[in-house]
């Protein structure tokens, strides 16, 4: 088959037959992937009467986008919930940052007695998810009264062993000559982590960061089992509040909370794409 | 020459001390949000403790031994296998050829990459409130299209033989991005000659190209992707609480949520402390490959 010669136009058309193959299952995937997506937006601007018409249309005829936003922005606390979203999110990367910072610079680049257990513990807590320690974390919290506050949403995401990991490829490969001369001039370790260490580990910061609020903006499990106070609850647990309180009624108004609550992760990974494609890959683990 | 030595042992005094105080609260938490509540975990497994008894008392491998023979723990280990074994399949697949559809491509590239990354960083519970919606039986466009081809209506998430697919089919879709970014930057680490020197010897459809040399190429990427994916699957939890808390009659519980209703739901600590044990066995299989594989994709890299 390859001895015969291939004329031109039989290779201009195996090549067109290919690129429309390769396309036709290319945009089948990608339908299937933004159905719900323009279901939600579609639904979020329509009126009740087409939501649950017979016929069902793509486009509404009637908008009814002011409606069904204000009703879901009026009828639960919406804009808390993302408020409480940025609020955990902001707290639990801040302390794993200066928690995580210094222990990785230790097992980076200082030798001490006890070096080895510390990381042998690190990358044991790697395979250790949230699930496991979750039941005596939420009986401590429940017999210390801290039960539906942010300190209890927040508290066992403070330590990330990944950061540690991560954190601590990143300052293995920073030269060692830097350190020594920052230390003949008389710095001290925690100035040489802070202002020589950390700005240059910045990509790996950013990734974390990405990383961290992109799971903790999203997660369930938890917030479900600490918070019962509508007032503090993160995005999906918000969600599902209003999902229970408004059983299959207002479709329009649930689609409209569901886009408010998707959007704000949505478009800044519009904006900021290879940034979060890079964070969350990277660090593809959890 | 003392001189230097006593520069040394400085050194390594300061060190010494620097490595205790920079790793001190970091080991604190790991103590107090890991060390420790897994050895509460393990006292807990053996104890009929209920949350607020005062009375419980210590049970040996009771509650072990009840999980063996507990329908509702066989039914929801089944089903999260089930789940498991839906999801690998199409999340890794799938992912895989989209991955070699776009990597040749140039300008298409880009749009087609955000597309298909959406949904990993949409919130979940959100979008599956609006699968809930999507699949409903009379309002949905799914069931819509359907009876216009002719077929009759289809309860995708109350007819038991469907709905672990149909959660699997979300879970796939929710997946898919996430994977086509490791296999796209797999595929980026194949020399470009490898498949020109195939081609000089024979290789001529996309599919020779792909068996000879793309596949054993992305065999560690493809472990990876693999080891990733089970573990997510394994752990799946957030659709079945938002679109069907176990139902229809039991039949999409799995192993996370059975262990939520157990702890969180009817308080039986000790019980759900044994279950947990069990779900931190299966997950750790996978983990332990993944931190190697992770470790040593990162030295290499």
């Amino acid at each position: 088959m390859s001895a015969r010669p291939i004329t031109p136009l039989a290779a201009l058309v195996r090549r067109a037959a290919s690129l429309l193959i390769v396309h036709a299952i290319l945009i089948a995937g990608a339908v299937f992937i933004l159905l719900p997506f323009v279901w939600m937006l579609i639904t979020s601007i329509k009126s009740p009467s087409e939501i649950f018409s017979a016929t069902f249309t793509l486009w509404p005829r009637h908008f009814n986008a002011a409606q069904n936003y204000g009703f879901a922005l009026e009828k639960v606390p919406l804009l808390r919930f993302a408020l409480n979203g940025v609020i955990v999110c902001a707290g639990i990367l801040v302390v794993q940052v200066l928690v995580a910072v210094p222990c990785a610079y230790a097992l980076a680049k200082l030798t001490f007695p006890g070096r080895s257990v510390l990381l042998a513990l690190v990358l044991l807590g790697l395979c250790i998810p949230i699930q496991v320690p979750a039941l005596p974390l939420y009986m401590g919290l429940a017999d210390l009264g801290l039960l539906n506050t942010y300190f209890a949403i927040m508290m066992p995401f403070f330590l990330s062993v990944f950061a540690i990991f991560l954190f601590r490829q990143f300052f293995k490969g920073y030269p060692d000559e830097i350190i020594h001369a920052a230390r003949l001039d008389g710095m001290s370790e925690f100035e040489i982590v802070w202002r020589i260490v950390v700005p240059s580990a910045w990509p790996a910061i950013a990734a974390f960061a990405v990383f961290s609020i992109v799971a903790h903006w999203n997660d369930l499990y938890w917030p479900l089992i600490v918070v019962s106070d509508t007032n503090l609850a993160t995005p999906p647990l918000g969600m599902m509040f209003f999902a229970d309180a408004e059983t299959g009624s207002n479709y329009g108004a649930l689609t409209a909370a569901a886009t408010v609550l998707t959007a704000p992760l949505v478009i800044a990974f519009l904006v900021a794409r290879r940034r979060f494609i890079e964070g969350i890959t990277m660090t593809g683990i959890k | 020459m003392t001189a230097p030595r006593r520069t040394r042992d400085r050194q390594r005094l300061i060190e010494t001390l620097a490595g205790y105080g920079f790793a001190m609260p970091a080991f604190v938490l790991l103590l107090l949000t890991n060390i420790v509540p897994l050895l509460v975990l393990l006292y807990l497994s053996f104890t009929n403790y209920q949350l607020g008894a005062l009375d419980w008392h210590f049970l040996g491998l009771d509650n072990f031994r009840k999980a063996l023979g507990d329908p509702v723990l066989r039914r929801s280990l089944t089903n999260t296998f089930v789940y498991v074994a839906i999801v690998l399949p199409g999340a890794v697949g799938l992912a895989l050829l989209v991955a070699v559809l776009l990597h040749r491509r140039k300008r298409t590239r880009a749009i087609y990459e955000v597309i298909y990354f959406l949904p990993v960083t949409s919130t979940l519970i959100a979008m599956a409130t609006v699968w809930q919606f999507i699949l409903h039986p009379k309002l949905g466009p799914v069931n819509g299209v359907l009876k216009a081809l002719g077929f009759g209506e289809v309860a995708f998430l109350s007819e038991p033989s469907l709905v672990l697919p149909t959660l699997a089919a979300i879970g796939i879709w929710q997946l898919i991005g996430f994977n086509m970014v490791l296999f796209l930057a797999g595929l980026s680490a194949i020399p470009r000659d490898l498949y020109e020197a195939a081609e000089i010897d024979g290789c001529h459809s996309g599919v020779d190209r792909f068996l000879t040399i793309t596949w054993p190429l992305l065999g560690p990427t493809t472990m990876f992707v693999i080891v990733t994916t089970s573990i997510t699957a394994f752990k799946v939890f957030d659709t079945v609480a938002v679109m069907t808390r176990g139902g229809p009659m039991g039949s999409s519980e799995v192993l996370l949520y059975a262990i939520y209703l157990e702890g969180y739901q009817y308080f039986h600590m000790g019980y759900a402390a044994a279950l947990t044990l069990i779900f931190l066995a299966f997950v750790l299989v996978f983990s332990i490959l993944q931190t190697i594989v992770l470790e040593r994709r990162v030295h290499y890299a």
